[in-house]
C-alpha cells in the first residue's frame, strides 16, 4: 500500500508540474487585477512550440525557451486587447484560447508524425533520492519539477516580502490608490500579464517535453482551465497553488496507477470515473468560491477583471 | 507655494476649469470654496498630477512644473487626500503608507515599515495602529492613514478634498486641530469645501469657485459669511423654503422594529421604528452609511427584512416585493440617480414609463403613442432641459436627471414617497425645484420620508426630524425643537443630556 501511495504521490508531483507553472502564471496575472482565460491556448502553443523547436534544434532547453517566449507573446496580445483597448477581458481571454488551440493544431500538424525528440532529462538528486518514500516522491524527477520547487517559494517571497509584491497586490485591489501613489498601473499590469503567459508557455512545454514527450492536437486537454480553477482554489496564494497542482496531478494519474489493481482492471467504467475526478474537483472548487461572497473572503483581488482609466470620472 | 495660471480642463460636455488662476502662500491654510460641480476637485486633481490640464501653467515653490502623473506631483512635494479614500482595504495601515515609496529596498521588512509608520504617526500627532487592516478602520481613522501616507512621501503641500464630508462633528474638530498643527509646523494646507462654517473656522485665505471659474481670492478676515455665499451662488438665493401650514392626516406608514442587513450580512438597520402621517415630511438626518440606504430599500421592497413589520395605511405589507410596493403607492427617489434611478441608455420617454408600461399598453405591445404624449406633457410640466423626449437620459445633467425621476415617481398614484438625498450634487436652482416639488406633494397628502445628509435641507423641510446613527434612531424632534447642534450630536451617536430620559 505504501508503495502504491508513494507511486501516486511521485507521479502526482511530476504530472502536476505543468499545471503548477500555468497556475502560478495566472496567479500573478490575477493578482495584478487582470483575468486571462487564455491559459489553455497559451499552454497549447507552448507545448507545440516547445516540441517543434526541440525537434528542429535537438535541444529541449531551446524548446522550453521558445515556448516561454511564445506564451509571453500570446499574453501580450491579451494585454493589448484587454488593457490598452479595454475590451471585455473574459471575451478576449476566451478568444485567446480558441486562437491557441486552432493555431497550435495547424502549425503543429507536421509534428504529429514525429515520434521521438530529446526530452528534459531526469536527474535523481544524489543521496536524497535514496530516502525511502520521500526520495521517490520529491527527489527523483526531471529538472522542470525541481524548477517548480524553487519557483513556488520565490513567488511567495515576491508577493509578500518585496516592494514590487506590495505594489502588485495594490494594483489588483485598488488601482486608483496605487496610481495616486505614483505606481505605473498600466505598465505593471502588462508586465504581469506577459509573465503569466511565459509561465503558461512553460507549463505547456513541460507536458510536451517531459511528461508525454509527443505532440498531438489538443494535448493540454483542459489543463489550462484547471489552472484557472486552481488559482481560485488556492485563494491566490502560491503555496496553496502548489498543493492544489500536485493534488490535481495525483488525481490525473490515478486511473493509470490503479491499473495495478485487479479489481480496477475488471471494471473498466471505473477508469472513466477516475479520469473525470480532476475536472470534477475543478468545478467544485470554482462553484464553492463563486457562491455568495465566499470569493471575496477567500481573497479575490477586488479589482479583478476591471479596467482602470485615470481620467474616468466617478471611477 | 503654488502658482497656477490659466488652467483649463474640458471633459466631454463640460468645461470643468475655465482659465483658472490660483495662488497659495506657503505655510497657510487655504480654502477652495464652491458648490458641487464648481470645478474644485478637477483643479486639485490637476495640481496633484491625476489629470492633465488642457492648457495653463503651474509653478510649485517657484519652479515651473508639469505633472504627467501623481508621481511627479509627489516628487514636487504635493500630496492629495482624496474624497474617496485611495486605500487598499485588504492591506495593513503600514503597507498602505509605504505603498509606492521607491526608497524602500527590494526586500520589504514588515517590522521595519511598521516601526517607521508608527513613529511618523506619533511625530505628526496622527496616531494610527500600523498593523490594523484598512477595512477594520472607521472613516476618521482612514483619513488619518491618508494624511500620514502623504506626510511619509514628504508632502509640503497637502490637499484635502472635502475632508469633513464623511466625518461626525467631533471627528471634524479633531481634524481641524491637526490641520492647524501641520500649518504651524510649516506645511501648506489647501482644502476643498462647500461648507461655509468650516471655511470660516479654519481658513486664512479663501478662493471661491463657481462654474469652473475663480470668482475671487480673499483673506478670511476681510470677508463676511454673506459675501461668501453671494460669491458661491452668484446672486443671493433664498435658502428658506416656504412650508405651508397643513393639518397632518392619518397614519400612513408604520415601521415596527425593523432589522435589515447590508450586502455584507451585517445589521444595518437595527430595531428601527418610525411612523409617518399624511401631509408630513419626516426628515431622517445622519452621516452617510448609517443604514439610510438599507432602510429605503427595505421600505420599497428591494431588501429583505430580518425582523419587524411594515404597515401601510393600516394593512400589513411586510414582505411584499417591489412590484407590489409600487402598486400600493410607494414611490422612491434613490440616491444613485444614474444607475438605480434611471436606465442610462434608454430615452427620457422610456424612463418615464418604467413604472407604468404594464398598465398603459396596447394588448401585448407598448403604447408608444401614449408614451410620447405623456412624456411631452411631463417634460413641459417639470421644465426639463433636454433636446427631446427621445434623448438618452445618460446625457442629462444631474438636475435634469433628478427631474426625470421625480416626474416619474410623482406622476403615479402615490401615498408614500421615500426620497434619498434628493438634492445631492445639484445646483441651487435645481435644489429649489426639488424642494418645491416635495412641498407640493406634502400639501397633496403624501407622506414623505426624507433621508438626507444635508442638515440644512432636513431642518428646512421637515415637520419632524429623526436622527439615524448606526442603523438606530437616536431621537425624533419636532421641527420647533430641532436645533442644528442637538441634531449634530445625535448624528455622532451622542445623546445630549437634556434629551436623555
Amino acid at each position: 500500500m505504501i508503495a502504491f501511495l508513494t507511486a501516486v504521490l511521485a507521479s502526482g508531483v511530476r504530472t502536476g508540474t505543468s499545471v503548477l507553472f500555468a497556475t502560478l502564471g495566472e496567479l500573478f496575472t490575477e493578482r495584478a487585477g487582470v483575468l486571462n482565460l487564455g491559459v489553455e491556448g497559451m499552454m497549447l502553443m507552448g507545448a507545440m512550440t516547445g516540441f517543434g523547436v526541440t525537434w528542429l534544434t535537438g535541444n529541449p532547453w531551446m524548446g522550453i525557451l521558445a515556448a516561454m517566449v511564445v506564451g509571453g507573446m500570446m499574453a501580450l496580445l491579451h494585454a493589448f486587447v484587454a488593457l490598452v483597448l479595454r475590451a471585455e477581458q473574459v471575451v478576449s481571454g476566451l478568444a485567446l484560447t480558441f486562437l491557441g488551440s486552432g493555431l497550435s493544431a495547424v502549425l503543429g500538424s507536421p509534428l504529429v508524425e514525429v515520434r521521438q525528440v530529446d526530452r528534459i532529462p531526469t536527474w535523481p538528486v544524489p543521496f536524497l533520492s535514496q530516502i525511502p518514500v520521500l526520495g521517490p516522491i520529491l527527489f527523483d524527477h526531471n529538472f522542470l519539477v525541481y524548477i517548480g520547487f524553487l519557483l513556488v517559494p520565490l513567488c511567495w517571497f515576491w508577493i509578500y516580502r518585496t516592494r514590487q509584491g506590495l505594489e502588485l497586490r495594490a494594483i489588483g485591489e485598488n488601482p486608483a490608490a496605487a496610481d495616486v501613489q505614483g505606481i505605473k498601473v498600466m505598465r505593471q499590469r502588462i508586465l504581469y500579464v506577459a509573465f503569466g503567459g511565459v509561465l503558461a508557455g512553460l507549463g505547456g512545454a513541460t507536458l510536451s517535453l517531459a511528461l508525454t514527450p509527443t505532440w498531438v492536437e489538443g494535448l493540454i486537454s483542459g489543463q489550462g482551465w484547471v489552472a484557472v480553477g486552481l488559482v481560485i482554489f488556492a485563494g491566490w496564494d502560491p503555496i496553496r497553488a502548489m498543493f492544489g497542482s500536485y493534488l490535481f496531478g495525483a488525481l490525473r494519474r490515478l486511473p493509470i496507477d490503479l491499473q495495478n489493481f485487479a479489481r480496477f482492471r475488471a471494471n473498466p467504467s471505473l477508469g472513466y470515473f477516475t479520469g473525470m475526478l480532476p475536472y470534477l474537483f475543478t468545478i467544485v472548487a470554482l462553484l464553492t468560491v463563486s457562491i455568495g461572497d465566499i470569493g471575496r473572503r477567500w481573497g479575490a483581488p477586488a479589482a479583478l477583471g476591471r479596467a482602470y482609466v485615470r481620467e474616468d470620472r466617478d471611477a | 507655494m503654488v502658482e497656477m495660471r490659466g488652467i483649463s480642463k474640458r471633459f466631454p460636455g463640460v468645461l470643468a476649469n475655465d482659465r483658472v488662476d490660483l495662488d497659495v502662500a506657503s505655510g497657510s491654510i487655504h480654502a477652495l470654496l464652491g458648490e458641487n460641480g464648481a470645478g474644485k476637485s478637477t483643479l486639485m486633481h490637476i495640481l496633484s498630477g491625476l489629470y492633465r490640464p488642457d492648457s495653463g501653467t503651474m509653478k510649485v515653490e517657484d519652479r515651473a512644473v508639469s505633472f504627467a502623473s501623481p508621481l511627479h506631483a509627489i516628487r514636487a512635494g504635493v500630496g492629495m487626500v482624496h474624497q474617496h479614500f485611495m486605500l487598499v482595504e485588504t492591506q495593513t495601515v503600514a503597507e498602505n503608507v509605504v505603498l509606492g515609496d521607491r526608497r524602500l529596498g527590494f526586500r520589504m521588512d514588515p517590522s521595519a515599515i511598521r516601526d517607521t509608520v508608527a513613529d511618523l504617526g506619533r511625530e505628526s500627532g496622527l496616531e494610527i495602529d500600523p498593523d490594523a487592516l484598512i477595512w477594520q478602520l472607521s472613516v476618521g481613522e482612514r483619513q488619518r492613514v491618508e494624511i500620514v501616507k502623504m506626510l511619509h512621501r514628504g508632502a509640503r503641500l497637502l490637499i484635502l478634498d472635502e475632508p469633513t464630508a464623511v466625518l461626525t462633528p467631533p471627528e471634524a474638530d479633531t481634524l481641524f486641530d491637526r490641520m492647524r498643527g501641520m500649518a504651524r509646523a510649516g506645511r501648506t494646507l489647501l482644502f476643498i469645501s462647500h461648507k461655509l462654517n468650516e471655511v470660516m473656522e479654519l481658513a486664512e485665505t479663501v478662493t471661491v469657485m463657481r462654474q469652473g471659474r475663480v470668482v475671487d481670492t480673499v483673506p478670511k478676515a476681510q470677508v463676511s459669511h454673506r459675501e461668501l455665499v453671494r460669491m458661491m451662488v452668484g446672486s443671493p438665493v433664498l435658502f428658506d423654503v416656504t412650508v405651508p401650514p397643513v393639518q397632518q392626516g392619518r397614519k400612513l406608514l408604520s415601521l415596527r422594529s425593523l432589522r435589515v442587513e447590508n450586502d455584507r450580512g451585517q445589521t444595518a438597520v437595527d430595531n428601527l421604528s418610525l411612523e409617518l402621517r399624511q401631509r408630513e415630511i419626516l426628515g431622517v438626518a445622519g452621516v452617510a452609511g448609517n443604514g439610510q440606504r438599507e432602510l429605503a430599500e427595505a421600505i420599497t421592497g428591494l431588501r429583505k427584512l430580518q425582523a419587524g413589520t411594515i404597515e401601510l395605511d393600516g394593512f400589513d405589507v411586510t414582505g411584499s416585493n417591489q412590484r407590489r410596493m409600487i402598486d400600493l403607492g410607494i414611490s422612491w427617489v434613490p440616491q444613485d440617480r444614474q444607475h438605480t434611478g434611471t436606465a442610462p441608455n434608454l430615452s427620457i420617454q422610456e424612463n418615464f414609463d418604467l413604472k407604468r408600461y404594464r398598465s398603459a399598453r396596447r394588448g401585448p405591445f407598448l403604447d408608444r403613442a401614449g408614451q410620447s404624449s405623456r412624456a411631452a406633457a411631463l417634460l413641459a410640466k417639470y421644465r426639463v432641459a433636454a433636446s427631446g423626449r427621445l434623448q438618452p437620459v445618460r446625457l442629462l445633467s444631474g438636475g435634469n436627471l433628478q427631474k426625470i425621476i421625480l416626474a416619474r415617481e410623482l406622476s403615479t398614484e402615490l401615498r408614500v414617497l421615500v426620497a434619498e438625498s434628493p438634492t445631492r450634487g445639484l445646483d441651487v436652482g435645481a435644489i429649489q425645484t426639488v424642494h418645491e416639488l416635495l412641498m407640493e406633494q406634502r400639501s397633496r397628502g403624501v407622506a414623505i420620508l426624507l433621508l438626507s445628509e444635508d442638515l440644512q435641507e432636513v431642518l428646512s423641510l421637515s415637520d419632524r426630524v429623526a436622527v439615524i446613527h448606526n442603523g438606530r434612531i437616536m431621537g425624533i424632534l419636532p421641527r420647533a425643537r430641532a436645533e442644528a447642534d442637538t441634531i449634530g450630536m445625535l448624528m455622532a451617536g451622542v445623546v445630549p443630556e437634556d434629551m436623555a430620559t
